[in-house]
């Protein structure tokens, strides 16, 4: 494979990684969320992150010409060559903590995927504007709770004030460059994320404003979701989600 | 104004009158208290039933094995949601607030559908349930079509619909199963061993002994016998299965060419009962799950209640956040 088309393959993976990944933690709310209207609203959104990752790796066996199906690439790889960030591993916590995660990354999904909407491969472009039009609706719905919960009781101000505090580091790596996408960037597959870094923080710091919440303070960061270093977190979702594929190798569901 | 008012006789002939011309009775109209009681205790039950029913197939949409039948399960196990919601509005129509009736099932005073009861143990007992169980949901939603409560009838025919769209998700889910590896096989097969009967029983006891029945029947809640349903149900259910090669698990059953219907085996009775009283497998985790979420909801609808009172205490159009605060646009 010529190096464009490697580098291709790679982004694709690291794209649907991020979706799989945080629509595997999204799906763990069904049934637990608490109020059986935001039952249905998560799965949605969980929903949107799945068919998002369906498309990615998609279009990656495709460009692998069928060596691996969509299912052995979402399910048949060991930790360390997972791609996805890991503010999208996190385990769900409470209901606060799943709500700011979401402000968090809906804005930057929305900046992002608007711009990468552009791309000039025709099937990103359309997979992007289709995530951006989503992005819009999932930052509606966790802005408005940020507004709830920090403008509702003590308890979910204080909560919704430590899960961004909580938060807060595993922010900067939504912005960081791998190689593959820089080596992209030229033919303009795929969209600059680390120039989204001063608008995003923009938002940020309205919605916090908004909601009457501190912006955190301290400046700290995480990352390694690139490079398949993940958090402790990461191998039990694995294990939980493989495991059929583990137990029944090569057979059709 | 005295001389219009009618006494409860004749108000209650009215609206027997009402209900035998195949009228719908609506929220505002006159209905016997006991109507009343009985609509809120079998929609409540139904809406009870269709959100204890979210945790058996939920319990693998994490563990679901290929992407594709993930985002199926997640969007059926939506759709439950989303049943239970419409039926928590129909019973709200009768004068109750769906805060109660959760508060009765978590009391034990309200019930929910036994088959829940029982646990999910691999993947294809999520194809069972689809197929089966929906299957023998269906049999009953489509006579309450036609129930006599107007919002009740309106709620079945919308989750009708999304509900044989289920099971034939569920049919569709066990034919790679069905026709698959040994092990795949075997697996199908057991789950059918173990829902088949607990399904025959979803329809609850015989015609004879069933305490709601005649009231609720006269009063056109109720449309169709408990076994005029079952035996529905096993005609429809015998032939699927034999077209997906799986065995019934009942060696009475047997084609009944005089009837033109199946014959099948005595239900055990003594299961049924035991899982009502609260003693069947899983009676006990499913109550506590449901309460656990919910109370540990309980800080997020406060926070809800508290930002709405702070929001219309506001004023119109305006947003509980300080003044001072400048808004986000989502461009």
């Amino acid at each position: 494979m010529s190096l464009p088309q490697g580098a291709l393959g790679h982004f694709l993976l690291a794209l649907g990684d991020d979706s799989l990944i945080l629509g595997q933690r999204l799906s763990e709310w069904c049934g637990k969320a608490p109020l059986l209207e935001e039952d249905i609203a998560i799965a949605n959104v969980a929903l949107d992150y799945l068919g998002r990752a369906e498309k990615c790796y998609r279009y990656l066996s495709e460009l692998e010409q069928g060596r691996r199906s969509v299912d052995q690439i979402a399910f048949l790889r060991h930790s360390r060559a997972y791609r996805n960030l890991l503010i999208f591993e996190l385990p769900i916590g409470d209901f606060a903590h799943t709500m700011a995660r979401q402000a968090m990354v809906d804005a930057f999904h929305l900046e992002y995927f608007k711009r990468l909407a552009r791309s000039s491969d025709a099937r990103i472009a359309a997979l992007a504007a289709e995530a951006a039009k989503e992005s819009r609706f999932h930052l509606k719905r966790s802005r408005e709770w940020v507004l709830r919960l920090g403008g509702g009781t003590a308890e979910s101000r204080a909560r919704i004030q430590r899960a961004f505090d909580r938060l807060w580091g595993y922010g900067p790596e939504l912005f960081a460059m791998d190689r593959h996408e820089a080596a992209l960037l030229e033919s303009g597959v795929s969209a600059d994320r680390s120039a989204l870094k001063p608008r995003w923080r923009a938002l940020m710091e309205t919605l916090l404003a908004e909601a009457a919440l501190d912006a955190p303070g301290q400046e700290w960061s995480v990352a390694g979701g690139r490079e398949g270093v993940h958090t402790e977190h990461h191998g039990y979702l694995l294990a939980e989600m493989q495991s059929m594929q583990r137990a029944y190798p090569g057979l059709r569901w | 104004m005295s001389e219009y008012r009618l006494s409860d006789a004749e108000l209650a002939a009215a609206f027997q009158q009402r209900v035998d011309e195949e009228r719908k009775i609506e929220p505002k109209d006159w209905m016997p208290t006991a109507y009343r009681r009985s609509l809120v205790r079998q929609i409540s039950q139904h809406a009870h039933s269709e959100v204890i029913g979210m945790q058996p197939e939920g319990n693998w949409i994490t563990r679901a094995p290929t992407l594709k039948r993930k985002m199926i399960l997640l969007a059926k196990v939506q759709d439950e949601a989303g049943h239970g919601l419409y039926l928590y509005s129909a019973a709200e129509t009768l004068g109750v607030a769906r805060e109660e009736m959760i508060e009765a099932l978590h009391e034990g005073r309200a019930k929910y559908a036994s088959i829940f009861n029982y646990p999910t143990l691999t993947w294809a007992d999520v194809g069972v349930i689809g197929w089966l169980v929906d299957s023998a949901a269906i049999v009953n939603q489509i006579s309450l079509q036609r129930t006599s409560y107007g919002p009740y009838s309106r709620a079945m025919i919308r989750i009708c619909k999304e509900e044989s769209f289920h099971q034939r998700q569920g049919f569709e889910m066990l034919m790679p199963l069905a026709s698959g590896s040994p092990e795949q096989k075997a697996m199908a097969q057991d789950a059918m061993n173990r829902w088949w009967w607990p399904t025959l029983m979803m329809f609850g006891p015989h015609d004879a002994e069933s305490v709601h029945s005649a009231q609720s029947m006269q009063w056109k809640i109720k449309r169709r016998s408990n076994d005029e349903m079952r035996q529905d149900f096993v005609d429809q259910a015998v032939p699927q299965a034999e077209h997906l090669g799986l065995a019934v698990p009942d060696p009475d059953l047997k084609w009944n060419a005089e009837r033109g219907h199946y014959d099948f085996g005595a239900i055990d009775w003594d299961e049924f009962q035991a899982v009502i009283a609260g003693n069947g497998p899983c009676n006990r985790e499913r109550l506590a799950a449901h309460s656990k979420a919910h109370r540990e909801g309980e800080w997020v609808r406060e926070a809800l209640r508290a930002y709405e009172e702070r929001k219309s205490a506001a004023g119109p159009g305006e947003e509980a956040v300080p003044p001072s605060a400048e808004r986000l646009r989502i461009a």
